[in-house]
């Protein structure tokens, strides 16, 4: 037996190692995260980048002024390159400074002064080399074959530079059409440089000036807003607001560079505790330690110095299968949970609490959960003559499908529990979310004996028969209600989804006719307000209540105007609060808004507020616990692990199975027999004729 | 009122083409039973016990799928006076047959012959303690049941029509291209024959699947722009059901033409269609009367050929993204949601083990059958 | 020679040319520029103005056919039709919707397609002639029977689970090799072992099948017949005369699709991450690039045609009487 193991072993690969690991080999044992991406992120400008996907990567290779605060919750900001949180100035219309407890209509300006620490430095790169931007780029083959780099420490005017480049039409940021709203000329800005587009002058931003971001020296940036943002704060906090240096641009911007991929959406160049050493989005992107990296420290630990491992490996991982496979047999770190995996690695303990399963605290594998502070939600076109708008009828129909649709089933089914079902759009951890009783959906729910429940079926069909649907019928015609539900679900798990959906609608006699479309014209059918119904999330791009409660907002309608109130909800009492809600500081005035505002929704339910999903995460033992930071991107640089005991466990995971060889074996000469007899009777037959 | 009978016979576009299919052959069996010669063909490929067996599968299979092709909606209860409103909801025969499997859904997966559910579930009891169990199920399913608690047996039933209907509707729509153009391209030759050589090479030199994907999603966003077409769910399906055969079968017909071309090629050369030629007989009688009967053999060998391999490439195609809808019942669309059951722990193997015996046992009945038509009726097999 | 080269080329231009018009007005009936946009510039916050900057930038904002602003040439050539499509005929493919050169990418990506499909491709072929010959040689026996038997079996299993069960078989539960994955060069090897296995075994039904009803024809000829009358041994009769004269047809069937091993497969790389173009495709696809759909369609045709060139060449190789005009 131990022969035929050496000869496979051999034969496949020739070393000690599992014949089966996916990973290079000069990498076992050393401070390496193996970890996956799902698919290849489309750009990494940082001016650019908006899926989370992207943000991934491109949050360890950049450094926005602020950041969340690692341990801190709920979550807060901190200064991450600054000395000091940024100092707000309030102004009026003549230029005025206003007390910062003015009200938002005195407000004309508000100036927010950054102070730069002084040790912040880039990564390195050739483009820092005066020589290197002598090298005609059509000879070289990629960054590799410049011979020199060097590093610079980041100024105030690298980040101007990059304010300014979320107007070049030539970068098309996602957050342009908003900031324009706010920081001042940036508008103006950006027209001007389109019309040279259009008319084929090249565009030089160090050239341009921008009122609204100003370099007051190396060290201070200051930025004008018009009127007053609060939420800006948070932006501050993502990689659109990160420096990049003007160099790096115009490195980049030689002819000859694009067309081997070396631009800042492929080659970022950053101060962050990370680089991009390797990116083959088909295959693995690699990120290496920054050399140069600032003091930084895990909070608390002033031994810890970030980050605190060497590198991290991101493996290009499409299939459920293959990537829970090898996160069993050890090769990635972590894992989030598939559905389908779910009972095999956890177990409801009977208070209630989810824990490992046996077979996975045997492997000694860690459990994290947390709430995701994003929300799932079947919205209501309001424009549909049916469903939508103000009546009485159109409002108890939906009311009705509200309760119809089961989703403590469906967070059972589809998510084995890891969920909660959702009463109204601010999820927990948000401000203004409201827990227990006080939080209770009255249209859907109730709450009894401190316990939430989803009200009865009867409740519904009562709905829909003062709707004017009794038994999913018109009253007067006796016509079939027949409601279409528009999605973009695709993949493997779409057809059981939407099996669902339609059983929730024959519960009331309804029927569903679902059309599955792909993302594309799903867009469409939104931006032209053609749907029915649909099904959508939102994932917060910071922690206020704002970014939830806009996706209601009578003004950010998407049909037409293509904002991101999909359901074309108009209520102006909800507008109204909403403006006021907006600019207030978390108070219990500002809770007393938002409760008016939740009221109103549930009310109209213009959606039916689907879940909030529970994040669960499994950890190989040999990584250091951390609590889960959903707000922070930059959360690579506090991931340590212990590599000895990977590879320990990596070898008693993996051993391949040889019986299967043996049955091969015993088949081909079960044939060779078979095959030796039946020549010796043809030789005997032919031997007789 | 009795409620069980009082129904409205619902047709969609796939069940007329389905029966005139059968009609068709109907025909071909009324006027076979004239012909000595073919008569005896056919013996032939009914003597082998391969042939007699697969040909009794496929009568199996094919008459669940005409029982499924007997569309209707049920009445539902309309007051007095009112014109008689049908439900929404198209059923078949084939249904109604399956009611007890049909309507015994259960929440969630459960084993073949299970009494529980597979998964276990947090249940609170009376005294707010949570335990974990798995709750009990009401009916029995042979096969188990599905992620959404359907009962796998009658998902599998339902997905025979399905693969048959693609396996013969594509046919339908390639036969007429295939045999036209091949006929009339080995007949007549020059320029009409450079034409149609020119046309079958540029769509086959086209990766099959890339040209199939492209096609499909130009239908898709027809449909989708044109909602108003269809008055219920099953009649949107249906279309892109037929969508798919029409674009199968758009792609498909260069195989079988370029066969008849070159038979066509050799018969146009024998004396019989010379002297006929020079009686002056028209084209159109000698292609009717002489080359179409002469290459017959060719298209049903093809025919029956090809059968499978479309049953096969529908799972493929709904794998690329590019098959039937999503809601229809196929073989496809079940091993698509089943292939992530087998990472589950327990395994749950039943709908993928359940979709490989009936596409399995549909293929097989269709190759062996394929194989005995094609000896039959192969002069050269038939030595 | 050279000659019929230069005319088989100009045969290959009209063809060519059909299925640039063919693609051009599929794609650009599914989807429109706008579309094309909006699905690359994300879902969150998408402006009119950030469509339009994104159609000008790619330079989807011209018309079909006809641009009734340009001048001159530039009415026709300013045109989707000869900047999207007509363009691939210099083998210049544009730029994907992403950015990316995709004739580079093409070219890096070829590679670990060959490298998969190259060693399937032949290990099939040596084993699907084998079983043949093993069948032939063992014809009207019971062996022959049971194996066709389970030929046919084999065939009549979808491709899909031979790739889904021989994953979770081979590499989950046996760990005889990764998952799934792919490295260039040696230390590679090991994640060719399953799909190439894979591909092998799902083919073995309709090959061998294939080629066993060719030996059996040439089987029944004449002189094969005499042969075995002479005396001579069933080995030399089955290696010699059946083998060599069935080669012809088999070059035929073979050389074609040799080109064609560079577009990859699409279901095998998706299912185990190789980074070849038949997973680019399968991308493509999903994510609608039609730039890269259109491009690879064009691919796969041309090669195509110089498959059957190829095939023309090694049949005059072959066999002597066919002559090159």
């Amino acid at each position: 037996m131990r022969v035929l193991h050496f000869v496979i072993a051999f034969a496949l690969m020739g070393c000690q190692e599992p014949i089966n690991n996916p990973h290079p080999e000069d990498l076992v044992g050393t401070r390496t995260l193996f970890s996956s991406f799902s698919e290849r992120p489309k750009h990494l400008d940082p001016a650019r980048a908006y899926s989370s996907n992207e943000i991934e990567f491109i949050g360890q290779i950049y450094e926005p002024p602020l950041q969340y605060s690692f341990l801190k919750r709920p979550y807060e900001l901190e200064p991450l390159t600054l000395t000091a949180m940024p100092r707000l100035t309030l102004l009026d219309a003549q230029g005025r400074v206003l007390p910062s407890d003015a009200p938002a209509t005195k407000v004309a300006q508000s100036v927010y002064e950054l102070h730069l620490r002084d040790d912040i430095r880039y990564q390195p790169h050739p483009a820092f080399v005066p020589a290197m931007h002598q090298i005609d780029p059509r000879i070289v083959a990629g960054l590799d074959d410049f011979p020199e780099r060097a590093s610079r420490v980041v100024t105030a005017a690298d980040y101007v530079h990059q304010i300014k480049r979320l107007a070049d039409p030539r970068v098309s940021s996602p957050i342009f059409g908003l900031m324009r709203e706010y920081i001042v000329g940036l508008g103006d800005l950006g027209d001007r440089l389109m019309a040279r587009q259009k008319i084929g002058q090249p565009i030089n931003l160090e050239a341009e000036s921008l009122d609204g971001a100003v370099a007051v020296d190396a060290r201070t940036v200051r930025i004008t807003l018009r009127g007053r943002y609060p939420q800006f704060n948070y932006w501050l906090a993502m990689p659109f607001f990160a420096p990049i240096p003007p160099e790096v641009e115009r490195f980049y911007a030689r002819p000859g560079m694009i067309e081997k991929n070396l631009s800042l959406d492929w080659q970022p160049v950053g101060s962050g505790p990370f680089f991009l050493a390797e990116n083959d989005p088909n295959r693995v992107m690699r990120l290496l330690r920054n050399p140069h990296y600032h003091a930084d420290f895990y909070p608390g630990s002033p031994d810890l110095r970030l980050p605190l491992i060497d590198q991290a490996v991101y493996s290009l991982e499409k299939e459920d299968i293959p990537y829970w496979g090898k996160f069993l047999q050890g090769y990635y770190d972590s894992s989030g949970i598939a559905s389908d995996t779910f009972d095999q690695a956890i177990r409801i303990a009977p208070d209630g609490t989810p824990e490992l399963s046996a077979e996975m605290r045997e492997r000694n594998l860690q459990l994290v959960t947390a709430l995701r502070p994003s929300l799932w939600y079947v919205g209501f076109n309001q424009l549909d003559p049916v469903l939508g708008g103000s009546t009485v009828a159109a409002r108890k129909l939906r009311q009705a499908l509200s309760i119809a649709l089961d989703w403590e089933e469906f967070i059972s089914i589809f998510l084995n529990g890891r969920g909660i079902p959702a009463q109204d759009p601010i999820p927990p951890g948000i401000f203004g979310h409201r827990e227990g009783e006080a939080g209770v959906n009255p249209v859907t729910h109730v709450w009894q004996s401190n316990h939430l429940q989803r009200r009865p079926l009867a409740d519904a069909k009562k709905l829909l028969l003062e709707a004017g649907w009794p038994e999913g019928r018109h009253a007067q015609t006796g016509v079939p209600l027949v409601l279409y539900l528009d999605t973009m679900a695709g993949g493997a798990d779409a057809k059981a989804r939407l099996d669902w959906y339609r059983k929730q609608f024959a519960k009331l006699g309804v029927q569903l006719v679902v059309r599955a479309t792909d993302y594309n014209r799903f867009q469409d059918k939104m931006l032209k307000g053609s749907a029915q119904i649909f099904e959508w999330g939102w994932n917060a791009d910071y922690p206020d209540p704002e970014n939830f409660l806009f996706l209601l907002y009578g003004p950010n309608r998407k049909a037409g105007l293509n904002g991101e109130n999909a359901a074309n909800y108009k209520n102006p009492e909800f507008d109204q609060l909403f403006v006021r809600m907006k600019d207030m500081e978390n108070s219990p005035a500002r809770q007393a808004v938002i409760d008016q505002m939740l009221a109103l929704v549930q009310e109209d339910a213009p959606w039916a507020f689907a879940y909030i999903g529970k994040t669960y995460a499994l950890r190989h033992g040999w990584m250091a616990s951390r609590t889960p930071n959903l707000m922070a991107n930059n959360t690579l640089k506090y991931t340590d692990l212990n590599p000895a005991s990977r590879v320990a466990y990596q070898h008693t995971w993996n051993r391949p199975a040889l019986w299967p060889l043996v049955v091969v074996l015993l088949g081909a000469m079960l044939i060779g027999v078979l095959a030796l007899r039946a020549w010796q009777r043809r030789d005997q037959a032919k031997g007789r004729a | 009122m009795n409620l069980a009978w009082n129904f409205q016979p619902t047709v969609l576009i796939s069940d007329v083409l389905l029966f005139l299919l059968l009609a068709a052959v109907g025909i071909y069996v009324w006027r076979t039973s004239y012909s000595e010669n073919a008569r005896a063909t056919w013996r032939r490929v009914f003597a082998s016990r391969m042939g007699r067996w697969a040909a009794w599968v496929m009568v199996f299979f094919i008459s669940l799928g005409v029982l499924d092709s007997l569309h209707f909606r049920t009445a539902v209860e309309t007051p007095a006076g009112q014109v008689q409103q049908y439900s929404g909801e198209v059923l078949s025969v084939l249904d109604a047959l399956l009611t007890p499997l049909r309507m015994a859904g259960e929440k969630t997966y459960s084993a073949p012959f299970a009494k529980t559910l597979l998964v276990k579930e947090s249940v609170t009891l009376a005294d707010g303690s949570v335990v974990r169990l798995a709750p009990v199920i009401a009916h029995i399913h042979p096969l188990g049941t599905d992620k959404v608690g359907q009962d796998v047996l009658y998902l599998a039933l339902k997905s025979v029509r399905t693969g048959l209907l693609i396996g013969t509707l594509t046919t339908l729509v390639m036969l007429p291209f295939a045999c036209a153009l091949g006929i009339v391209a080995g007949y007549f030759g020059g320029w009409v024959d450079d034409a149609i050589q020119y046309l079958y090479t540029t769509l086959n030199s086209i990766p099959g699947v890339l040209l199939i994907a492209a096609a499909v999603l130009v239908v898709d966003v027809q449909i989708d722009a044109h909602a108003e077409w269809f008055n219920n769910a099953a009649a949107r399906a249906d279309l892109r059901l037929l969508a798919l055969c029409a674009i199968l079968g758009l792609t498909g017909w260069t195989g079988l033409a370029r066969l008849l071309r070159a038979e066509t090629l050799k018969l146009r050369e024998l004396d019989y269609i010379q002297a006929a030629r020079a009686f002056g007989v028209s084209h159109a009688r000698i292609l009717a009367r002489h080359v179409l009967p002469n290459v017959a053999h060719l298209v049903i060998i093809t025919v029956v050929l090809d059968f499978s391999g479309l049953v096969l490439a529908e799972a493929v195609l709904s794998y690329v993204g590019a098959g039937v809808d999503p809601a229809t019942p196929s073989f496809g669309n079940m091993i698509n949601a089943a292939r992530l059951e087998l990472a589950r722990e327990p395994v749950v193997w039943w709908p993928l083990a359940t979709a490989f015996v009936f596409l399995f046992a549909l293929v097989l009945a269709a190759n062996l059958f394929a194989d005995a038509v094609r000896a039959a009726f192969d002069p050269r097999g038939a030595r | 020679m050279i000659r019929y080269l230069i005319r088989r080329l100009f045969y290959a231009l009209p063809i060519l040319l059909g299925v640039n018009l063919l693609t051009f007005a599929l794609f650009f009936g599914v989807s429109s520029p706008d579309d094309m946009a909006r699905i690359h510039l994300g879902g969150k916050r998408v402006t009119a103005e950030a469509v339009e900057r994104w159609k000008v930038q790619h330079g989807y904002d011209l018309p079909h056919f006809y641009n009734a602003a340009g001048e001159g040439v530039e009415q026709v050539t300013q045109t989707l039709f000869v900047q999207k499509s007509l363009h691939l005929f210099t083998l210049d493919f544009g730029t994907a919707d992403d950015g990316r050169d995709i004739g580079r990418e093409i070219g890096k990506r070829m590679w670990p397609s060959l490298v998969v499909a190259l060693p399937t491709f032949l290990l099939g072929l040596v084993v699907y002639l084998a079983t043949a010959l093993f069948l032939v040689f063992f014809r009207n026996t019971a062996l022959d029977t049971v194996g066709v038997v389970m030929l046919v079996a084999l065939m009549s299993i979808s491709g899909l689970f031979y790739v889904i069960g021989g994953q979770v078989l081979l590499a989950k539960w046996w760990q005889w090799a990764p998952i799934s994955g792919y490295a260039p060069g040696l230390s590679g090897l090991q994640f060719l072992f399953l799909p190439v296995l894979i591909g092998v075994v799902s083919g073995i039904g309709d090959a061998s099948r294939f080629y066993r009803a060719l030996f059996l024809e040439e089987a029944g000829r004449d002189y094969v017949r005499t042969a075995h009358a002479k005396g001579l041994s069933p080995f030399r009769v089955l290696f010699r005369h059946i083998l060599g004269n069935a080669a012809i047809p088999i070059l035929t069937g073979v050389v074609v699709v040799i080109p064609r091993l560079f577009l990859g497969s699409l279901i095998l790389e998706s299912f185990f991450g190789i980074p070849g173009l038949g997973s680019y495709t399968i991308d493509a696809i999903q994510a609608q690039d039609f730039a890269i759909v259109r491009g690879m369609v064009f691919l796969g045709s041309l090669l195509y045609i110089v498959g059957l060139t190829l095939t023309d060449l090694s049949y005059a190789w072959v066999d002597p009487r066919v002559r090159l005009q």
